[in-house]
Formats: structure tokens, C-alpha cells, sequence
């Protein structure tokens, strides 16, 4: 099956992207959310600012799901759907969607991501606890396995994992103690006879990084493992259910900035690797478009990468053979290589109690491996084309049209899409989302399965906030672990770390105390991994940093700068609402009397750089500032230039680099 | 803005002093200490005429045992009461760069518009459960202007100690089922706390046997008065309203005075201690006598009026 990941700005806007993919031969459905969406708040909450239909379409009600899959024939469609913390009601919603045009739910078919493990190790869009996190997924499951049977209500994503730093024995590891965590809990609503049936409907979602013969080893390690937790642990038989099933995204961690024309035989090649062998190959795949690095891709950008699933899979003989692999020494050797390690990180997870009670270990140790990617690159130990070697360049081809190579959403979509769920709410039947909410929060304090009263609730024109904000007064708010207090300390080997450390010193004492840092995310965001090693390395160099994680309102992050009398801000975010955010930080910091120097860290194109300097920013870095040595080494100079004043600066950085 | 400012301005109750008040106190070298002893004479008991008015509570507990999570419900509860709160987070995670990661305050959730609230991250200064000087400070500066000052430390079997010298209330939080605390209470190398709280009441019998082990465990010391508390400080929350009446009791039954006074000189001889080490003792003929110098000195002095008693009497 053939699919781009696609969606943005409003349902009408993602509707008519689909239509034109499903024209060019597109088989499935991928559809990519919005962070509002994700994390369970409507387009006029204070925290959707900036973000709406920025990394994906906004769905507040049952309105936007009938526009984003208007005419699109719902029981011939596979949709997979990009949805976690509010899984529950988005699989809802698309329910809801289908019975008003007159589908049995029987015959939808599609996947709903539904892991919420990964998101507190990685991708941050959580938006319960964790205890009531799995009870939401146990209940889809439970739902589902009658209700929708041809659903895959939950796909256990390793790829996350990989983009937070996991080698590929931990993004092993984790993957399969996470499906563990998720079977268990289910285990406890459906009866044991179903176990087989809950077992095969479970699938993965996995990383293909660009060592893509490792990368097939992965694939086939995780298979023979699958195959073991169902017959040992769950006593499943059946060798149907059995099969690992996965789907696959190529890496965007490892798509660069630099020479972003290298991209596209990167992810050819990863696509190779998740193909390669018949015994381990993807039943979907999607791939990534070459300038993911830069910002969010145009339609032809899309379709060159849906080009490229087809030549390999019409063009070569790719298909034509059986395993290719089948009785080789070296593959058989790196499997049994990662199976080893996987097991005894499985084993290490298991005394935590299983993936939940292992997340703060498991966040510290992506942290760490992370880490440890990051100095290989500095170090040129690992090599990246273009960007730590090769990197003299003619400009890029692909970067000289008009609009710099990237998609950009109309901020007015964001305007309307408030006002429109405004006309939402005064127009429905509020006396039914009433007594609807009021029947979800009773069952969300009780123990009976959350889906009957959640597409009660879509029926009757509840809005996503309305739902997420009625689970979150019956489970809590929560705040995941960040990882870096526990990250291992740093090595201390490094000459350039070590120059940096004195002159932290030195500006301290310069300063009366200890130079401090605020590191933040603003927004919605949650990819968080760059924060996270900013803060890391900080501290190596002997800061004091503040880290608060992810999803932080302009004013938050200025009344900790305040409280915590920081020297310095620094600000990350990928999600391309910087161009609203940031200067809404730098103006509130201001007003509250901070008048520390904020650097902005990001997927910043080029374009929005000027704006931000302009709006008072003091540094921005993008991707292709890989050498976090040399940030930090910007980061003292500012804090020096800012208290000795320009003459007295002896920082090691060059400056502030645009 | 000059330390005395800074004193008169908590003095009058203005909160928003109090980012200025952390930025002097934590500051190194003469002149900043000049001015932190100014600031501290212009809240000195003899300029209030009394004792700071805040009830100082100190939290600490093994790491891991949920002290944030239980703050950020504690720091709601005093809110909704009307009181002022300052929390000082000393953060163990000091490394051999000198740098520290201060993750506390993601766990206390805020209203960034209230300027009720103060939270503010200190990395502890050495070993672990050690005060720095400028924590003591701080909370004697905050006592001033704010209705509750909590200090937040981690550790246990030395950290208690620490914070029952700056702290009117000390509340030691374990987990259920972490052994250390019921061992070290036995063995007697932990100091007994004015309140033991044990969290995750939600894991009912598992909380409920950890209650009774403490309870056992302090009635064979012969301590019967101290209140054991189960808490549970993620949604459903509970036993948050008995905390706040329970440390408001101890509170009410103290003598505030004694307390405070011992609590000063105890941070003059740290403070001395910090500053001219043990050599520094040696010469006022050791621990036990520089103790004495203090408490033959005026009950109504500050700190720095206490350590230059104490180096009046090396130069002596």
C-alpha cells in the first residue's frame, strides 16, 4: 500500500489534497492532524496559537470530519490516522462520519496510531496520565475487536524512537515492551479467546534509518521477537495473528538542510531496506519528502516521493523474488546480534515494572544515546554528505522557486478556523453535548469502556476540546518526564568543552553567580529531542539550566525567566508557528522586565530569519547548525557581550549566526 | 537596586521584589555580601519587631517520592486559601562541570499571571540534601514578605536536619514501599520530621501497610504525636486539605521565637563554617564552643550581626 503523509490548514484545503493524491494513484489514506487536533484543544484555546492547521488539518467536530473526507468513498478507503491522546475520539468522529452517510462501521478499514508510550518518550502530543493513557487504548482495543473489526486500533511506533536517538537495539527493545504494556492491559477487558484476534489486529510502525542493511536486520529481529511474546506470553496459535505487521516511515532525523537534493537518494535507500527481503518486508510505507528539514512539502514534493514507491515497485524486480536473504551468514549473524541486545533491555524495562513505570528510564537513555549521535557528528566519526564532510557546494537546484521550496499555510487560516468553531458551538443542540460530556465524565470516573459515550458525544456535536477537556477534569493534567535530569553526565574529553567550561566560569564570576538558561518550547510542539540535548550540554559546560519541557504558553516561559533570574533564553520549536509565537515570547519576557537575550533554535526557513532578528531575537540556529559546541560558544558570547559590553567580549563563538 | 531597597521593599510586603531578592542573595564575592547583610537588617527581627510572620516549611524525602507533584497540589491548596507562597527547589543534580539541571519547577504547575506564587530552582551546592548559604538566605529574606516559604530538598538521613534549621515545619515524603526512611527512622540516623507524608495513596493496601510500618516504627521511638498522612497528589486527588491542617497545626503549636532563633544561629555557624572552614572553627575552639558564643548573643540579631559575632571573636 501506497500513501503520503499529508494534511494542513483546513479540512476543505486537506480534502482536496487527498482527492488529488488518491487521483495520482495513491491506495491509502495517511492524515496527518494538527497539534490542537493531537492534543485535545479546539482552534481558539490559548495554547492553539500559532498552531492550527500548521503540521496538519484541524478537526474540532464532526463538521470538520465530513469536509476532510467528503467525497471519498469511506469502505473502500484504508485510512491510517495520525492520532494518539484523542485516538479515542478522532476514530470517533470517523465512525460518526461513516454512519451519517449511511456505512455499517463493520466495513471501515484503517489504522489509528494510538501509542501513547512513544509520545511521553518522544513525540510529546500526550495529553492524560499514563495509567488512564492505556486505559483509553484498552478500551479502543476492546471496542474495536467486535465494533470495527477490520481496524487496526493501535500501531506501536518505533519510529519516534529512532528520531529521539534510540539505536536500533533500543528501538527494538522499547517497541516490543511497549506492545507488551498495551496487550496487557487489554488482556484485562476482553475475554482470552479473543487474545488471538486482539494480537493480530496489533501493528507497528517503524523506523528505516539510512544504514538500511541494519536497518533489514532490525525488521527481522523484531519479526522472530513478535512471533515469541505471542506464542509464550499470550498464548496465541494462530499463525495468522502471529505475523509481525508493520508499516513504515523512512527517517527524517538523518534528511538534512544542507544539499537538501542529497535527501532523495537517502530515502530511496531507506525505502530499499524496509523492502528488500520478502520475510521482513512493509506492508505500507510512506516517505518523507525531500525538504521535510526545511518546512512542509508542496504537492509535488509529495508526489515525487510517491514516484519514487513506484518505480520500485513497478519498475525493478524488486517483487519478483522470494527472500533474498534466506540462508546468509551475515544477516543471520546481525539478526541474532539484536536479538541478544533487545533482550536484555527488555529484561532492564521489565524491572521497571514494564514500559510504563520504565518511561523516565527510557527517555534518559534516548536522551544519552542521543547524545552520543550528536558527538559523533561533531566529532566526524559519523559521517553526514553535505553537512559534516563534502560540504562545498553549488546552490541547491531545488531551493529557486519563488516560494524558497516550501509550503506556507495562510495565517488567516488559523482566524477562521476559530471563528468557525464559534458558529460551531452556537449553532448545535447544546443541551445534547451537555448531557453527552456529562455521561462521558461519569464513565471516565467509573470503569466502563469510554467509546460507547465518546461517539455519543461526536454525535451530538461536541467539540475536541469539549471531549479532551472532560477526560483531563476525570484523569488530571499531566506533565511527562523531560529525560535530562537523569541524562549521564558528559564526557569530558573535549578540548572545545573544556575552553567552554572556563569561560563559563569566567563570565560567571563575572556576573556574581553561576550564567543560567532558561531552554523552552513554546506551542504545541513536542518534539523536544533538540531542547533536550541544548540542555544537556549546557549543563556540561556548566550552567544552570531551567528546563520546563514542552508546550509552554508565551507567558509561562516569562514568568520563569523572571523567577528564576536567567542570563539567557533559549527557545525551540519545529512546528512552524514561530513566526507567530516568538515575537509574542520576546514581547511578553519584555514587558515582565527581562531583558535577557533570546536565540531561537528550529526548523526555520531561511525566509523567516530577518523577521525574527527584527522582532528582537538575538541568534537564530536551524538545522544545519549541527555543532552544538559552537552554539554554546555563541551562547557565553552573548551572555558576555550583555554584561561587559561589546568591547570586553572574549567569547569563543563566531557571533551570532543567521 | 541596593540590598537595603530590597529589604524595605519585602519589608512593605512587595512580592515582586523577590526575583531581585534570589538574584543578590545567590550573588558571590564582598560587595554582595555587604548588601545581603543589609538586606537582612532591614527584616531583622528587632526592624519587624517580631518574627517574620511566614510559616517556613521545609519538604524533603528520598528522590523519586513525588515532593514536586505533591507541592504543585500544595501550592493550589494554599493559593485557594489566600496565602502567599515562595518555593525554594534546591536541585541535587550538581555535576563535575559546576552546571546542574533544574527540572523541579515543570513539575509545580503555575498561573503565570498570579505573583503570588514564586518558584525559583537552586542547584545544591555539594553533597546531596545540603543547603547553600543563599537558600538559607533567601527563605530568611522571603519569611519577610510571603504567608508560606518552602524550602524543597532531596535526601534523607542528613537533609532533614538541614532544613529543620531554616524551617518552622518539616515534612519528610516517602513513597510507599521505599524501605529507607522506615530504616533510617529505627536506626536513628534520621532526624523525626513534624510530619511524615506518605504519597500515592492511590496504591491503597500497599500506602495503607507503609502508613502503618511508620506509625509502628515511631510509637516504638516513643514519638506519638507526630501525624503520618497519606496523600495523593494526581487526579483523583486526596488528603491535601488534612497536609495543610496538619502542618498549620504543628505550626500553631510552635514556639515560633525559639525556633527562629535557633534556626538563625544554626545558619550563622554554616554560614561561618562555609566561609572559614574547619580551620576557622578550630581557632573559636570548635564547634561546640562558637555554639555557646551564639547563644550568649542578642536573640534579636540577623544572621551576618551572628557570623560577625563569631569572627569578632577569631580576630580576638
Amino acid at each position: 500500500m501506497m500513501r503520503t503523509y499529508a494534511g494542513h490548514s483546513t479540512a476543505r484545503k486537506s480534502n482536496e489534497l487527498y482527492r488529488s493524491n488518491i487521483a495520482k494513484g495513491q491506495t491509502g489514506l495517511s492524515i496527518a492532524f494538527d497539534l490542537p487536533t493531537q492534543t485535545g484543544y479546539d482552534p481558539d484555546h490559548e495554547l492553539a496559537r500559532g498552531e492550527v492547521g500548521k503540521v496538519g488539518v484541524p478537526i474540532a467536530h464532526k463538521g470538520d470530519m465530513h469536509a476532510v473526507l467528503d467525497g471519498i468513498a469511506l469502505d473502500e478507503m484504508n485510512t491510517s490516522m495520525t492520532i494518539n491522546a484523542t485516538a479515542a475520539w478522532l476514530l470517533a468522529l470517523y465512525i460518526v462520519v461513516a454512519e451519517e452517510n449511511g456505512l455499517d462501521p463493520a466495513a471501515l478499514q484503517g489504522t489509528t496510531q494510538n501509542d501513547i508510550i512513544k509520545e511521553f518518550l518522544a513525540r510529546g502530543t500526550y495529553a492524560f496520565p499514563p495509567a488512564p493513557s492505556m486505559r483509553l487504548i484498552a478500551d479502543m482495543v476492546a471496542y474495536t475487536i467486535d465494533g470495527v473489526p477490520r481496524w487496526n486500533p493501535v500501531n506501536i511506533c518505533s519510529y519516534h524512537l529512532q528520531e529521539a536517538g534510540a539505536t536500533p537495539v533500543q528501538e527494538i527493545a522499547y517497541a516490543m515492551s511497549n506492545a507488551i504494556a498495551v496487550l496487557d492491559a487489554v488482556r484485562e477487558r476482553v475475554p482470552q479467546e479473543l487474545m488471538g484476534r486482539v494480537f493480530g489486529r496489533i501493528s507497528f510502525f517503524v523506523n528505516a534509518g539510512v544504514r538500511f542493511v541494519e536497518e533489514h536486520a532490525k525488521l527481522r529481529a523484531m519479526a522472530v521477537l513478535w512471533e515469541e511474546i505471542g506464542r509464550e506470553r499470550y498464548g496465541v496459535r494462530d499463525p495468522k495473528h502471529l505475523r509481525f505487521r508493520y508499516g513504515v516511515q523512512v527517517n527524517s532525523l538523518g534528511l538534512t538542510e544542507s544539499q537538501p537534493e542529497n535527501n532523495v537518494q537517502r530515502i530511496v535507500l531507506e525505502a530499499l531496506g524496509v523492502t528488500l527481503g520478502r520475510d521482513a518486508r512493509a506492508r505500507a510505507i510512506q516517505l518523507p519528502a525531500w525538504n521535510e528539514a526545511l518546512g512542509l512539502p508542496r504537492p509535488g514534493d509529495q508526489q515525487w516521493s510517491l514516484r519514487i514507491q513506484q518505480v520500485l515497485a513497478y519498475e525493478t524486480d524488486l517483487l519478483e523474488y522470494p527472500d533474498l536473504f534466506e540462508g546468509s551468514k551475515v544477516m543471520d549473524g546481525l539478526v541474532a546480534e539484536l536479538l541478544e541486545g533487545a533482550r536484555a533491555e527488555m529484561a532492564i524495562v521489565d524491572e521497571h515494572g514494564g514500559a510504563v513505570g520504565a518511561v523516565q528510564y527510557m527517555k534518559a537513555a534516548l536522551v544519552d544515546s542521543h547524545r552520543a549521535r550528536i558527538r559523533r557528528i561533531e566529532a566526524g566519526e559519523q559521517v553526514i554528505v553535505g553537512v559534516n564532510r563534502f560540504t562545498e557546494t553549488e546552490p541547491s537546484p531545488l531551493l529557486a522557486g519563488a516560494d524558497g521550496g516550501i509550503l506556507t499555510v495562510d495565517p488567516q487560516a488559523e482566524a477562521e478556523q476559530r471563528e468557525a468553531v464559534e458558529r460551531w458551538r452556537a449553532e448545535r443542540d447544546q443541551a445534547a453535548v451537555d448531557e453527552a460530556l456529562a455521561t462521558l465524565r461519569a464513565v471516565a470516573a467509573g470503569e466502563g469502556n469510554i467509546m460507547e459515550p465518546t461517539i455519543a458525544a461526536a454525535r451530538a456535536g461536541a467539540t475536541t476540546g469539549e471531549w479532551a477537556g472532560a477526560l483531563r477534569d476525570a484523569f488530571g493534567e499531566f506533565r511527562a518526564p523531560t529525560g535530562v535530569g537523569e541524562a549521564a553526565a558528559g564526557p569530558a574529553d573535549s578540548q572545545a568543552l573544556e575552553a567552554l567550561r572556563e569561560e563559563v566560569a569566567r563570565v560567571s564570576d563575572v556576573l556574581g553567580r553561576r550564567l543560567k538558561i532558561l531552554v523552552g518550547k513554546p506551542g504545541l510542539d513536542g518534539h523536544s529531542n533538540g531542547a533536550e540535548q541544548i540542555a544537556v550540554r549546557a549543563r556540561d559546560i556548566g550552567m544552570d539550566v531551567v528546563y520546563e519541557g514542552i508546550r509552554l504558553t508565551p507567558s509561562q516561559i516569562a514568568a520563569s525567566a523572571l523567577q528564576e533570574g536567567v542570563h539567557v533564553v533559549g527557545l525551540s520549536i519545529l512546528s512552524g508557528s514561530h513566526r507567530e509565537l516568538i515575537p509574542t515570547v520576546v514581547r511578553t519576557l519584555r514587558e515582565r522586565g527581562v531583558d535577557a537575550p533570546v536565540v531561537v533554535g528550529g526548523i526555520i526557513p531561511e525566509a523567516d530569519v530577518e523577521p525574527l532578528l527584527d522582532a528582537g531575537v538575538a541568534a537564530v540556529y536551524t538545522p544545519k547548525d549541527f555543532d552544538l559546541t559552537r552554539i554554546m560558544g555563541d551562547i557565553v558570547a552573548l551572555v558576555a557581550r550583555a554584561c561587559e559590553g561589546p568591547s570586553a567580549a572574549s567569547g569563543h563563538g563566531a557571533g551570532a549566526s543567521a | 537596586m541596593t540590598g537595603a531597597e530590597l529589604g524595605a521593599r519585602l519589608r512593605e510586603g512587595d512580592l515582586t521584589a523577590a526575583p531581585a531578592v534570589l538574584n543578590l542573595v545567590e550573588s558571590g564575592g564582598p560587595a554582595a555580601r555587604e548588601e545581603v547583610a543589609a538586606l537582612l537588617r532591614e527584616i531583622s527581627p528587632a526592624a519587624l519587631g517580631g518574627e517574620a510572620p511566614a510559616h517556613v516549611v521545609g519538604v524533603t524525602g528520598p528522590p523519586g517520592a513525588g515532593k514536586s507533584t505533591l507541592l504543585g497540589e500544595l501550592v493550589r491548596a494554599w493559593r485557594a486559601g489566600g496565602r502567599s507562597v515562595a518555593v525554594l527547589a534546591v536541585d541535587p543534580s550538581s555535576r563535575r562541570s559546576g552546571g546542574a539541571l533544574l527540572g523541579d519547577r515543570a513539575r509545580i504547575p503555575f498561573d503565570p499571571s498570579d505573583d503570588g506564587v514564586f518558584i525559583r530552582s537552586t542547584a545544591a551546592a555539594g553533597r546531596l540534601g545540603g543547603l547553600a548559604p543563599a537558600t538559607r538566605a533567601a527563605a530568611h529574606a522571603l519569611s519577610a514578605a510571603y504567608d508560606v516559604v518552602v524550602v524543597e530538598t532531596v535526601g534523607v538521613g542528613q537533609s532533614e536536619t538541614e532544613v529543620a534549621e531554616v524551617a518552622d515545619s518539616v515534612a519528610v515524603v516517602v513513597q510507599p514501599g521505599s524501605g529507607d526512611v522506615l530504616q533510617f527512622l529505627k536506626a536513628g540516623i534520621m532526624e523525626i520530621p513534624d510530619v511524615l507524608v506518605v504519597t500515592k495513596a492511590d496504591l491503597r493496601e500497599v500506602a495503607l501497610r507503609a502508613r502503618r510500618d511508620l506509625h509502628a516504627a515511631l510509637r516504638s521511638l516513643g514519638e506519638t504525636d507526630v501525624p503520618v498522612l497519606a496523600v495523593c497528589a494526581v487526579a483523583p486527588v486526596t488528603g491535601i486539605d488534612d497536609l495543610v491542617a496538619a502542618l498549620d497545626a504543628h505550626r500553631a503549636g510552635l514556639d515560633v521565637a525559639a525556633r527562629r532563633l535557633a534556626a538563625r544561629r544554626a545558619s550563622a555557624l554554616a554560614d561561618f563554617a562555609a566561609e572559614h572552614g574547619e580551620r576557622g572553627l578550630r581557632a573559636l575552639g570548635g564547634r561546640r564552643a562558637a555554639q555557646q558564643a551564639l547563644e550568649a548573643s542578642d536573640p534579636g540579631a540577623d544572621v551576618p550581626a551572628l557570623v560577625s559575632v563569631l569572627e569578632g571573636r577569631v580576630g580576638a
